[in-house]
């Protein structure tokens, strides 16, 4: 049996952890970045692996899978907790098959001859118990914290080789990768910013007085008026929510506009996203992909009796097609929309994508 | 062709210095093309009728100016150019005949006679160019000058000061701050503006009165009222006098908010009304007949035209359609308002934007009707749009090259709906249709006050201090404008007609006003 107070600093940790995302994804709460829930959820994952009791790596991977569909169900919308549930698995299932010395790349192909001539591997394999398999994994995890860390500063390590001088950038909404970004290269280059306010939530207004105190020349205009200012416009720089697994995007509302105003002027549209934000959902399921915050936003109650005669939305998210966009700017490099399915197999394991 | 040459040095009489350069200037004629030989027939036959009319040549020297401007304008002039300068070197060994020739090739030119070509770029308006300092010094002394010395009071007309950090784009049109109204630069009493004038643009400049056809009509009926409180001095025509009461009172109003389209139609329209008063009309008999006018405008141009279009709209909206709107167009919620009373079931959808949420208005005429609504921001105009199966606009003005000129929003709902396939139909009156011509948003556009971009949420207000900050500006345009490919149709009250119609509208109606 395991440690009792052990056990129960645990469950008390998950529990926390799970009331914030609930809490946050409302938009009530204090918003935390996708960057420090990835983080939290892999500082987590790794107190489970090292304090859960488990004897082989498919109890492992049982306990993980289970705390991870609480952890995802608890805020469906934030996708970068079931990523980084996924990236666990992989991670154990890598550091299993090393232990077990077949490489793994023979394990990865499913080339017809192997499905034809061993038939039937999978689950039985990872009932073997190896000694070091705790410390690998949870060194392993180690190096994935370690990467979490430095994304956001190798996104904007790239900002000046697609950065010139004298542009005009625009941008919606408050990414801080794209903050980063843009202020990365405003140390050397001189441009002009545009953010759209991206109403109801006007988060572009924070993100315009922290690149103008930066000293960017910035400018805010409203959602209406980004076609009538795009013929300006040089570039179009945008963070994302979520990058799906058909090189499409879940980002904050109007950004569909934003892209089909773009694809009108012919102006490139780039999108920075650590590869933490790359999901393997795709974006059919009608009833999951849109998440609707409280109207009151929108249309506030001061407005009176017509309030109970009228429908309101207020949806957070859009979906932008992956043929809108030019480039994904991660923190391994530059990628087309179409090479986007190739990094999904290297990260996650195709058994994973459903939990 | 050499009967032609002939004839030249016949005419001419030239020695043999100036025949020689006469051959090799016809070697040179020869080699040139056709429109040269014919260009020369015309001038011959048109060198035969000025012969006969015998102009002087004072008319030579008051044309050779025109000359000059005409033949930048025209397009086949350049080769009319260099004959002109072989001419013009004749001309200085033989003066008479060389007048006569140096005049059929003027009036030779394009048939058009030369008044007409001179000012190919009209006047720009002031309001669009406000990075010009010259342009500022001569409205400043325009506004002094429209001013009247009743009661040996000069007093002059305020010009409105600009606000805040302008986005350099835009540094070349006016943005006012809502808080500074003109009005305030303004002694009480003003002798120099009528006070239903003075109402009126308070009312504008902080958009008490707002959309086109409000304020065409808030104006018409304000220049009633002056014209029923004017009495004509003793030694002035009312067509002239009339006039120019007027002018200071437009640039009042100009200085107040800039004038729309529609305004600017409806008080050409008045102007052309005054002047055409016979002189022998008594003073009452004149202000009635104007007064009359101003009704039977207001009557066909707007509220019939808005009949009629809400008859052809009709047609196009079916049971069961989700008719997405934008705005508060007055002609649009009317045509909706109409299409439910004749039993059409519908719904619509309401799309706003900040910061104006001219939206809600809409939404309650709407909603007090019992049309069934949903309302959303523009921002969520994608998540709806699958929904909708049509989309009705209303419009600011159409300009000549089939462009829409609508609230600032129009264009993004057209470009989405486009790529939705989605149809678009823009519902305007004809008397906003206008002979300008327009590609882009940027330059002509209406800045209004940027500090209504600001908002508190939680508590916190992000942009409270923004005119400290020092490269940080706040860009609150009121126009935009939409291309005539995202438009489907147009909806007037001559009837439906494509965007690319708009021209010849403006056309058959100029022939109706002649």
């Amino acid at each position: 049996m395991p440690g009792p107070y052990r056990e129960t600093d645990l469950t008390e940790k998950v529990e926390a952890f799970l009331s914030d995302l609930k809490r946050g994804g409302s938009g009530t709460g204090p918003l935390r970045g996708s960057a420090e829930t990835a983080r939290e959820t892999t500082a987590l994952l790794r107190r489970i692996t090292a304090q859960v009791r488990w004897s082989s790596a498919g109890d492992l991977m049982e306990v993980i899978r289970k705390e991870g569909r609480r952890m995802s169900a608890a805020q469906p919308s934030e996708t970068t907790v079931g990523n980084m549930i996924r990236r666990v698995l992989k991670i154990i299932r890598e550091e299993y098959a090393r232990s077990r010395g077949s490489s793994e790349e023979a394990d990865q192909q499913e080339s017809l001859h192997k499905l034809l001539t061993s038939g039937g591997l999978s689950e039985e394999n990872f009932r073997q118990y190896f000694t070091a398999l705790k410390a690998n994994v949870i060194e392993a995890i180690n190096e994935l914290l370690t990467e979490l860390e430095g994304t956001t500063d190798n996104i904007a390590m790239q900002a000046l080789e697609h950065i010139h001088s004298n542009e005009v950038i625009m941008t919606i909404g408050r990414s801080r990768t794209v903050e980063a970004f843009l202020k990365d290269a405003a140390r050397k280059r001189k441009f002009h910013v545009i953010v759209a306010e991206c109403a109801p939530f006007c988060q572009g207004h924070e993100m315009a007085t922290s690149l103008s105190k930066d000293g960017i020349e910035t400018t805010v205009i409203t959602d209406a008026a980004i076609f009538a200012v795009m013929s300006r416009v040089n570039k179009v720089i945008i963070g994302t929510q979520t990058v799906l697994a058909n090189g499409g995007l879940r980002a904050v509302n109007g950004t569909h506009t934003l892209a089909l105003a773009a694809k009108h002027h012919s102006t490139p549209l780039i999108v920075c996203a650590p590869m933490f934000k790359l999901s393997p959902q795709f974006p059919n399921e009608e009833d999951t992909f849109h998440k609707f915050v409280s109207p009151h936003e929108v249309l506030p109650f001061t407005e009176g009796e017509i309030l109970s005669k009228v429908n309101v939305h207020c949806p957070v998210f859009d979906y932008v097609p992956p043929e809108l966009i030019t480039l994904f700017i991660s923190n391994i490099g530059g990628h087309a929309p179409s090479y986007i399915y190739r990094l999904m197999s290297e990260l996650y394991h195709p058994e994973d994508h459903e939990l | 062709m050499n009967r032609c040459v002939v004839k030249d040095k016949r005419r001419s009489g030239t020695q043999d210095s100036s025949e020689g350069g006469a051959d090799k200037k016809d070697n040179i004629e020869r080699e040139k093309i056709e429109g040269k030989e014919l260009t020369k027939e015309e001038k011959q036959r048109l060198r035969k009728e000025k012969k006969q009319q015998k102009k002087g040549k004072e008319k030579k020297d008051a044309s050779l100016p025109q000359v000059s401007v005409a033949e930048t304008a025209a397009p086949a002039s350049q080769l009319k150019a260099e004959r002109r300068a072989r001419q013009e070197a004749e001309r200085t060994s033989k003066q008479s005949k060389k007048g006569d020739t140096g005049q059929p090739a003027t009036t030779s030119k394009p048939k058009i006679p030369p008044n007409e070509l001179q000012p190919v770029v009209k006047r720009l308006p002031e309001h669009i160019q406000v990075d010009d300092p010259d342009v500022l010094k001569k409205l400043a002394k325009k506004l002094e000058r429209q001013q009247t010395t009743e009661n040996s009071e000069i007093q002059k007309i305020p010009r409105r000061l600009d606000y805040g950090y302008k986005v350099s784009l835009f540094s070349h049109l006016l943005q006012y701050s809502r808080k500074a109204p003109l009005t305030q630069q303004l002694s009480i009493p003003s002798a120099v503006i009528h006070p239903a004038i003075v109402r009126l643009g308070l009312q504008y400049s902080q958009g008490i009165v707002a959309g086109s056809n409000a304020r065409s009509i808030a104006l018409l009926h304000a220049f009633k009222q002056v014209i029923s409180d004017y009495t004509t001095p003793s030694n002035e025509e009312l067509s002239r006098d009339l006039v120019n009461k007027l002018k200071p009172y437009i640039s009042f109003l100009n200085q107040c908010r800039p004038l729309s389209a529609s305004m600017g139609n409806a008080i050409k329209y008045i102007k052309k009304e005054i002047s055409n008063i016979p002189s022998q009309f008594k003073e009452d008999d004149a202000k009635k007949k104007l007064l009359n006018c101003i009704e039977c405008f207001i009557e066909e141009k707007i509220v019939l035209a808005a009949k009629a279009i809400a008859k052809s709209s009709i047609e196009k909206i079916n049971d069961g359609d989700v008719i997405l709107v934008y705005g508060c167009s007055s002609l649009v919620n009317h045509i909706l308002c109409e299409a439910f009373e004749k039993g059409r079931k519908f719904r619509v959808i309401v799309v706003d934007s900040r910061p104006r949420l001219e939206g809600r208005e809409a939404l309650r005429r709407l909603v007090q009707k019992g049309i069934s609504c949903t309302y959303v921001l523009i921002s969520a105009v994608s998540y709806i749009l699958p929904e909708v199966s049509k989309v009705f606009l209303g419009a600011h003005a159409l300009l000549a090259n089939g462009y829409v000129m609508s609230r600032v929003g129009t264009s993004q709902i057209a470009l989405v709906a486009k790529a939705f396939n989605v149809p678009v139909l823009v519902c305007c009156e004809t008397y906003k249709f206008c002979e300008r011509v327009q590609t882009d948003s940027f330059v002509s556009n209406e800045l209004d006050d940027p500090d209504d971009l600001i908002v508190t949420r939680k508590g916190e207000t992000q942009l409270k201090d923004w005119q400290q900050v020092p490269r940080l500006g706040l860009l609150n345009l009121v126009y935009d404008v939409t291309p005539p490919d995202f438009v489907d149709l147009v909806i007037t009250d001559l009837g439906m007609i494509p965007c690319t119609s708009v021209p010849v509208v403006l056309r058959v109606k100029n022939v109706d006003l002649l």
